[in-house]
């Protein structure tokens, strides 16, 4: 991985303003994310731990070290320290109330071969799938029958191996979790809380880069990029949008973050009709829509 | 605005909900305990009730079950707000008809949550 100096980082307070660049570039060169200036001042903070961990005195260290050799472990380290992998349950609870009570029974009305696909892009620690989840085991009386897929993805290896592992910190699952979701899919695990193994068994948590795309291919009924885009320039969006709607079909649903929007950045996709704040693919006359979701299933 | 009832033996962690709470654009009453609790919730029954567990007089489990009789113009949401963290106490305490419960130690955006699970903001 060629390093290179990231020209929008005009400043990074007491840390070397030449390692501050050559660190968001690598950030930037490895997952297209940028490093705005609200989030640099966290730079030396969220690297503390890589170099401890590596015996390097300060940033300046680190970046003259990624220069000197290759190391794809230490790179690594500074990818998943730099990526910001905020996350929580339930997370903007009238999307969850929306997916529950409008959109999953859409689905469930629709999808003839009794197949429900999901796909969590960008999902960080796992909270987001986890909540579906949960949400699809307290309706299972619906959903009896069906062939569930949930597909989760990031591409923090740390963040995966940590939704993987289904441990929780106590305020993990105190930000967003209703006490009789935790009580019922969720034991104690020393002082955290690991989700039951029947939550865990129903989510493929995959590393995966949404630039170099390799998740299962195939079209999604759901699809959740939320609080994703808002940190990659509007050609990264574009191709983004461009790979989602290769992964839906007429009748998909797409989730964005509180504002983000496809306004701009997408031919492929428009505001939904029936769901607001989600987004559907544009399609031509209702015929062609259907056509094109018989298609699909 | 809504009104949130503080209930905990502790003036710091009173002082520190009412902190979080006002800037959640809710009033904030306070209570040293379980009795005291209960006085105040039949004069004018609060929206939301947050509760500490182990109080002198009466404790946070007495004041559920006494509320459950009391006379009151409506029913407040109850969040236990406790260090009594084992699972057996969250059950217990739902059981008992708490809406919520939230261990110790918590941050805004666990009340935040918590609150809004409630429907309470």
């Amino acid at each position: 991985m060629a390093l290179s100096p990231s020209s929008r980082f005009a400043d990074s307070g007491s840390s070397s303003r030449g390692a501050a660049r050559i660190l968001s570039g690598l950030l930037e060169a490895r997952t297209g994310q940028i490093l705005s200036e609200n989030r640099a001042w966290r730079m030396e903070t969220a690297l503390k731990p890589v170099l401890r961990s590596h015996g390097l005195a300060d940033i300046d260290a680190l970046a003259a070290r990624l220069i000197a050799r290759k190391e794809a472990a230490l790179e690594e380290d500074v990818v998943n320290a730099l990526l910001n992998n905020e996350s929580s349950f339930f997370r903007d609870l009238q999307i969850f109330d929306m997916i529950h009570r409008q959109i999953l029974p859409q689905i469930h009305a629709q999808r003839d071969d009794r197949t429900l696909r999901i796909w969590s892009a960008g999902c960080s620690t796992g909270q987001e799938a986890y909540s579906i989840a949960i949400q699809l085991c307290n309706d299972m009386a619906r959903w009896r029958g069906w062939r569930i897929e949930i597909l989760a993805t990031d591409i923090s290896t740390a963040a995966i191996d940590q939704a993987k592992s289904g441990i929780f910190t106590q305020m993990d699952v105190q930000r967003g979790l209703a006490v009789g979701d935790l009580i019922k899919w969720f034991e104690p695990a020393g002082d955290d809380w690991c989700a039951s193994p029947v939550l865990r068994q129903m989510i493929d948590f995959r590393t995966d880069n949404l630039f170099d795309h390799r998740a299962p291919m195939g079209e999604y009924d759901l699809l959740l990029c939320r609080n994703v885009l808002l940190y990659f320039t509007l050609e990264r969006r574009q191709a983004v949008f461009r790979m989602l709607a290769q992964h839906s079909h007429a009748r998909s649903v797409l989730l964005l973050g509180a504002g983000e929007t496809v306004i701009g950045h997408s031919e492929d996709f428009v505001p939904h009709p029936d769901f607001r704040g989600g987004y559907g693919r544009r399609t031509g006359t209702p015929a062609q829509a259907e056509a094109a979701f018989r298609r699909a299933v | 605005m809504k009104n949130c009832l503080v209930v905990d033996d502790s003036k710091v962690i009173r002082k520190v909900a009412r902190h979080i709470l006002e800037s959640l654009d809710l009033t904030v009453s306070e209570a040293v305990d379980g009795r005291d609790a209960l006085t105040q919730c039949e004069a004018s029954a609060p929206d939301v009730v947050l509760l500490d567990w182990n109080m002198p007089v009466m404790s946070g489990m007495e004041f559920l079950q006494a509320l459950s009789s009391a006379k009151l113009t409506a029913r407040p949401k109850i969040i236990f707000c406790t260090t009594e963290n084992g699972v057996g106490h969250i059950k217990a305490a739902v059981e008992a008809g708490a809406d919520e419960y939230v261990m110790k130690p918590f941050d805004r955006e666990t009340l935040e949550s918590k609150l809004s699970i409630v429907g309470v903001i």
